[in-house]
């Protein structure tokens, strides 16, 4: 038997790029990853180089719901498949406070999860401070990860980092959930963030305003060491920042992303593309949820519900970014929804 | 006779349950306990005349004769001490912290089954406005699973709230089950910072098995709606009820259809602004158990 070939020489990273094709991604299957998938998916990422890949439903451990969706399969399994089908990546589970609960995390944590992600809204941040810490004193790594960081002003965002900080966080990210961010606005962010913490930065974008890649990059170059993609922009709204893309830029740019494009490519190509249920563009409802700064996850819920109560998706969409609703409340979407089929029905009723 | 009680914990909610009291019959606030002597709650018990210890519950301690019951408006980690303490001085605790020591009692479906109760508990703010539609649902149907989202103004969710976050899933959880009927609750809350702050929101999800009577349900919890609304008159109906059909893969089975209700409470204003419903159904269901358990040591003393 021969020992298996291990690259001698550890690759100089110059930022660490994690893939959230399992957690933000589940959002574009409605949650309907299976084990296999998870294995094939994995493994090719693994492969890749990738070092942290995040698993999890796509509002975080617990959020298999009404509110949210069910998931086909049961996400312990679908971590536990995770864990098995690494061989040099670290399994990372996001977890907002609000939906589960520490419990969910030392659950993972004894599967062999070794990342907690742990989001909040970028106002809120004072309500991890419990799962950070017992993160930290289960030996896990704490990301503290800021949502909807559109909304906040650099100063305001950086208050909120320092006490996700101060709870012991390792590294703190901030999400442009609702993909409404112009590259202008994320330099303006990291710069802020970079300039004062003590801990890395990281960030991860989404696709609604066609800037993914380019404000990740432009990220990087403010000093932002961690960097969210997912394979083929599988996720909430018009889809993240695609991983393969980011490496291809990197590649060219000069930037040692420490992962194997060409590998990410096949992945994007032979695994994940064939179990979309539509390619990541951006029409007018993804556009429309970064104009607005709307929460990404929306869309399909919101789809569905113009369906269900025929109404349009365009119109409930911009009626979510008037009532300021942030991530999580999913079921505003009904509520607006039924609302306007009544407004539209006592206005068909009276001409 | 009104019954002598104190309130401990001077933060949002012992302050509203303040405001709530002095309109009380039955119930006679003989002190405000806090442990900040300059925190809003003590400096305005003082202005309205009431006695304000900043010693916690030594103040109880040291006057045990003083008060028959204890309103504890702290934080789930104090109150478990403090249920310790007043069990053994032998003052009944209504506890409006999640740390469920005791029985939980919503008023509108199991207001007269604790009375006699050392310890009671007042689940959560939204605990006590999504359990009655519950309950609602499963005296018409089997609720295999339920949930509820809770969504509350971040300028009403106090320090207590937002350090014991994961207590209120678990607790709101727990009633959906043992007094709601579910078989498997869920619980969500959101905090969501928009100024000018949003009225409390709270959705009501109950998975419903083949065969159930679609209007008994929605009849159902338009009654229970108003029941509620009798104690807390800012509680309504955001939209009418709706059934939506499925299948939906609930962790209780699959089941074809679920019944979706939208609520929204919005407060009386007693302390915090009217945004602050979810101050108001907690104290104004506190407020409800206190008097029940008052009338109750009438009649039995």
């Amino acid at each position: 038997m021969t020992a298996p070939s291990i690259d001698a020489t550890p690759v100089k990273r110059d930022f660490r790029l994690i893939d959230s094709t399992l957690r933000d991604g589940s959002h574009a299957i409605s949650h309907q990853y299976t084990v296999d998938q998870v294995t094939r998916i994995v493994r090719g990422l693994d492969a890749a180089g990738i070092q942290v890949i995040e698993i999890a439903h796509g509002d975080g451990l617990g959020g298999s719901s009404f509110n949210y969706g069910f998931s086909a399969v049961d996400e312990m399994e679908l971590v536990a498949a995770a864990v098995d089908a690494a061989t040099q990546a670290q399994i990372a589970c996001l977890l907002l406070p609000g939906i589960a609960t520490v419990d969910d995390l030392k659950r993972v944590r004894d599967i062999g999860v070794s990342v907690a992600r742990i989001a909040v809204h970028c106002t809120e941040a004072d309500i991890t401070e419990q799962h950070i810490r017992i993160a930290k004193d289960l030996g896990m790594e704490a990301i503290g990860f800021l949502m909807m960081s559109h909304v906040s002003t650099p100063d305001e965002l950086l208050v909120q980092a320092k006490l996700l900080q101060s709870y012991g966080a390792d590294t703190v990210y901030i999400a442009d959930s609702a993909g409404a961010m112009t590259t202008n606005e994320v330099r303006a962010r990291v710069a802020t963030l970079v300039g004062g913490l003590d801990v890395p930065l990281g960030v991860h974008a989404h696709q609604n305003l066609s800037l993914a890649v380019a404000n990740s990059i432009a990220a990087y170059e403010e000093g932002a060491r961690n960097l969210d993609g997912t394979s083929a922009g599988l996720g909430a709204g018009a889809g993240n920042c695609p991983t393969e893309i980011l490496a291809a830029v990197c590649d060219k740019q000069g930037i040692v992303s420490g992962v194997d494009t060409l590998m990410l490519l096949d992945v994007a190509e032979d695994v994940v593309r064939p179990i979309m249920p539509r390619q990541q563009v951006v029409d007018r409802a993804g556009l429309l949820l970064g104009y607005a700064g709307v929460y990404g996850s929306f869309l399909l819920h919101a789809q569905r519900a113009a369906e269900r109560y025929g109404v349009s998706q365009a119109e409930i969409l911009l009626e979510l970014g008037a009532r300021k609703v942030v991530g999580g409340q999913e079921d505003m979407i009904i509520d607006v929804a039924v609302e306007l089929a009544r407004k539209h029905a006592e206005a068909e009723g009276t001409t | 006779m009104a019954l002598p009680v104190a309130i401990i914990g001077s933060g949002n909610i012992g302050t509203d349950l303040m405001y709530k009291l002095e309109r009380s019959e039955h119930l006679d606030l003989v002190a405000m306990i806090g442990i900040d002597a300059a925190s809003d709650g003590l400096t305005r018990a003082r202005e309205r005349g009431y006695l304000a210890p900043a010693n916690g519950i030594e103040w109880v301690q040291q006057n045990p004769a003083a008060v028959r019951l204890v309103f504890d408006a702290t934080s789930a980690y104090v109150h478990v001490r403090h249920a310790k303490i007043l069990a053994e001085l032998g003052i009944t605790a209504v506890d409006l912290t999640p740390a469920a020591r005791g029985p939980k009692v919503i008023p509108s479906v199991n207001l007269r089954e604790h009375l006699d109760a050392p310890n009671v508990n007042m689940v959560t703010c939204g605990g006590q406005a999504t359990t009655p539609m519950v309950a609602a649902v499963s005296r018409v149907t089997r609720v295999p699973y339920a949930e509820m989202v809770s969504t509350v103004s971040s300028k009403s969710a106090g320090p207590g709230t937002r350090q014991n976050i994961d207590e209120f899933t678990r607790t709101t959880a727990r009633a959906l089950e043992e007094i709601g009927g579910a078989e498997i609750g869920k619980a969500i809350i959101i905090l969501n910072p928009a100024e000018p702050p949003i009225l409390m929101r709270n959705t009501v999800y109950c998975g419903l098995p083949e065969g159930t009577d679609h209007d008994a349900v929605l009849a159902s919890v338009v009654s229970m709606v108003a029941d509620v609304a009798k104690y807390v008159p800012g509680y309504r109906l955001k939209q009418p009820p709706v059934i939506e059909e499925g299948p939906y893969n609930t962790p209780g089975g699959v089941v074809p259809h679920r019944v979706v209700v939208l609520l929204e409470v919005e407060g009386a204003g007693d302390y915090l602004p009217t945004y602050a419903g979810n101050l108001d159904i907690m104290t104004a269901a506190a407020v409800q158990v206190g008097e029940a358990i008052a009338a109750h040591h009438e009649v039995t003393a």
